[in-house]
């Protein structure tokens, strides 16, 4: 039967590799209880609604907008956010691209435009079409690829194009 | 957000059913539009019923040569499968020229086809809108309407569909697939599944409260070539003003179908005949009877224009 007074559930989810049962609002976002409940604000809140990217995190290894998936609906989930890709003593291929090539200025969008990124590689070798590919039977890397797969990703500081160059590098040293 | 209770459930008759015993229920599938719109309080369910774990994730052959689409199949996934690359291109087109990636990685099948209207004043829960509150009144009409309907408006509304993918469905004469609380099921061609706003804009579709969609089929394959022009203000990650879903044969045959034009997506079955004739005999009999406001009217021209670039490779 359903039960419709109860505001709160339970859920348990995997969050960069470690197990965490929370008992929370049914309200809470998956991005809220990224930063406020398990303390992760490397996640960051830009828009709240899908329209700037600052909140991508990893769920079962695609990237999605945490902001607007709530987190009662990741019972059993794998969740992957900027800290588990990587630390400053051990940097993913990514974080150290985007350190060397200057991909942010204020850095406020940079985590999830790292999330993207990692992603992004990953969907183009996967052979998943976006809106620019020519022949929707053959997807192939290039610049046009990489910047439409980006346009979820908005960076007030416009440093396009540099995280264009680090994923460029990436690109090429995973080949 | 206004607060509500949640349940998962594992079987659509589940969903039918807690739709139906449930007042103010609502279903949660990517959460990409609803969860949006709730924190606007534009949407305020009581209870979310999370389709997450039905298993209707998968696109099977019909006996017909056609394809049946669970709703869950994400909006990447159906854009990226081979068999709607190979033979319904128009689809993947269509679906990769709506939102981000990030959005196509949660978006649903059914949830892509019920998102609702960006008109600006249904979301400025400040303003009047006979969609967000029925009888309040249309602040478009006096207002800002340089995105909204040039034709199957009403003086109550002129708000647009603003998705991609049904534009392409409704070209491919797609249908969708429902089941109710008590069981029935039924196939609901897309045309009739959208409701023109007429006095009651509140109502958008076909769907009663207790019923669920489960699949979108396609027919057997048309071939021709398919072709999906989106029209927008920036070069990607924006709605459509206009947009063209375009299947052509050799013989110069062929269907058409508009995005950004009305509350639904847009296609005359007569215009797709003059489609031989070209560009301006086929929007003359589309948009016949259209009915365009001062901030609007450009979108007129400019359908005519994105089919001529297709039809005659050029913008006239
Ligand atoms: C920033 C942004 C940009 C976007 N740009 C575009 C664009 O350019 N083009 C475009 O087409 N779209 C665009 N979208 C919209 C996006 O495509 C939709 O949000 C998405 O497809 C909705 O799918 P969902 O599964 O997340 O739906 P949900 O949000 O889960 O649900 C939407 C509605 O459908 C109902 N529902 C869901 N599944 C079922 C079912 N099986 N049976 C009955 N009811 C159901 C829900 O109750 C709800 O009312 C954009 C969205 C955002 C946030
Ligand atoms: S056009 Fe429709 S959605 Fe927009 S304000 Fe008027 S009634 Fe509301
Ligand atoms: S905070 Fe999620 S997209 Fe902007
Ligand atoms: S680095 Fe400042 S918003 Fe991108």
């Amino acid at each position: 039967m359903t039960d419709t007074t109860r505001s709160r559930s339970s859920v348990t989810m995997t969050v960069n590799g470690t197990e965490q049962q929370l008992d929370i609002d049914n309200r809470v976002t998956l991005l809220d209880a990224l930063r406020e409940h398990l303390k992760l604000t490397g996640t960051k809140k830009g828009c709240d609604h899908g329209q700037c990217g600052a909140c991508t995190v990893m769920v079962n290894g695609r990237r999605v907008n945490s902001c607007l998936s709530l987190a009662v609906m990741h019972q059993g989930d794998e969740v992957t956010t900027v800290e588990g890709l990587g630390s400053p003593e051990d940097l993913h291929p990514m974080q150290a691209a985007f350190i060397e090539h200057d991909g942010y200025q204020c850095g406020y969008c940079t985590p999830g435009q790292i999330c993207s990124a990692k992603s992004v590689l990953e969907e183009i070798r996967a052979g998943i079409p976006s809106h620019v590919t020519r022949d929707l039977a053959n997807v192939v890397m290039n610049d046009d690829e990489l910047r439409e797969r980006m346009s979820g990703n908005i960076c007030r500081c416009g440093a396009y194009a540099n995280i264009l160059a680090a994923m460029k590098q990436v690109a090429e040293e995973t080949a | 957000m206004k607060s509500f209770s949640y349940e998962r459930v594992a079987t659509a008759a589940e969903a039918a059913s807690a739709l139906g015993r449930t007042k103010g229920a609502k279903i949660i599938a990517g959460g990409t539009n609803l969860l949006d719109l709730m924190k606007l309080g534009i949407e305020a369910p009581d209870h979310l019923v999370d389709v997450n774990g039905l298993g209707l994730d998968k696109i099977e052959e019909t006996a017909e040569g056609g394809l049946r689409i669970g709703t869950l199949v994400r909006n990447t996934d159906m854009a990226a499968d081979a068999r709607i690359r190979a033979d319904y291109p128009l689809l993947t087109r269509a679906v990769l020229a709506g939102a981000s990636g990030q959005l196509r990685n949660k978006a649903t099948t059914g949830g892509n086809l019920l998102q609702r209207t960006r008109c600006p004043y249904f979301y400025d829960t400040a303003m009047p809108c006979n969609k967000r509150k029925p009888g309040s009144g249309c602040a478009a009409l006096s207002g800002a309407s340089r995105q909204l309907a040039v034709i199957g408006g009403s003086e109550a509304c002129i708000a647009t569909y603003p998705g991609d993918m049904a534009v392409a469905m409704r070209a491919l004469d797609a249908a969708v697939e429902t089941v109710r609380a008590d069981g029935t099921t039924r196939s609901i061609p897309l045309d009739q599944f959208y409701h023109l706003p007429g006095t009651s804009p509140d109502v958008e579709n076909d769907l009663a409260a207790d019923e669920l969609i489960t699949h979108v089929t396609l027919p057997a394959p048309v071939g021709g070539e398919q072709t999906y022009t989106k029209i927008r203000d920036r070069a990607s990650y924006a709605f459509a003003l206009v947009s063209v879903a375009v299947i052509r044969h050799s013989d110069g045959s062929g269907r058409v179908a508009f995005g950004g034009m009305a509350p639904k997506p847009w296609r005359a079955e007569e215009a797709d005949a003059a489609m031989a004739k070209g560009a301006e005999a086929v929007t003359e009999i589309a948009f016949a009877g259209a009915n365009p406001t001062e901030d609007n009217a450009f979108k007129l021209p400019l359908a005519q224009r994105a089919l001529a670039k297709i039809l005659h490779g050029k913008g006239e």
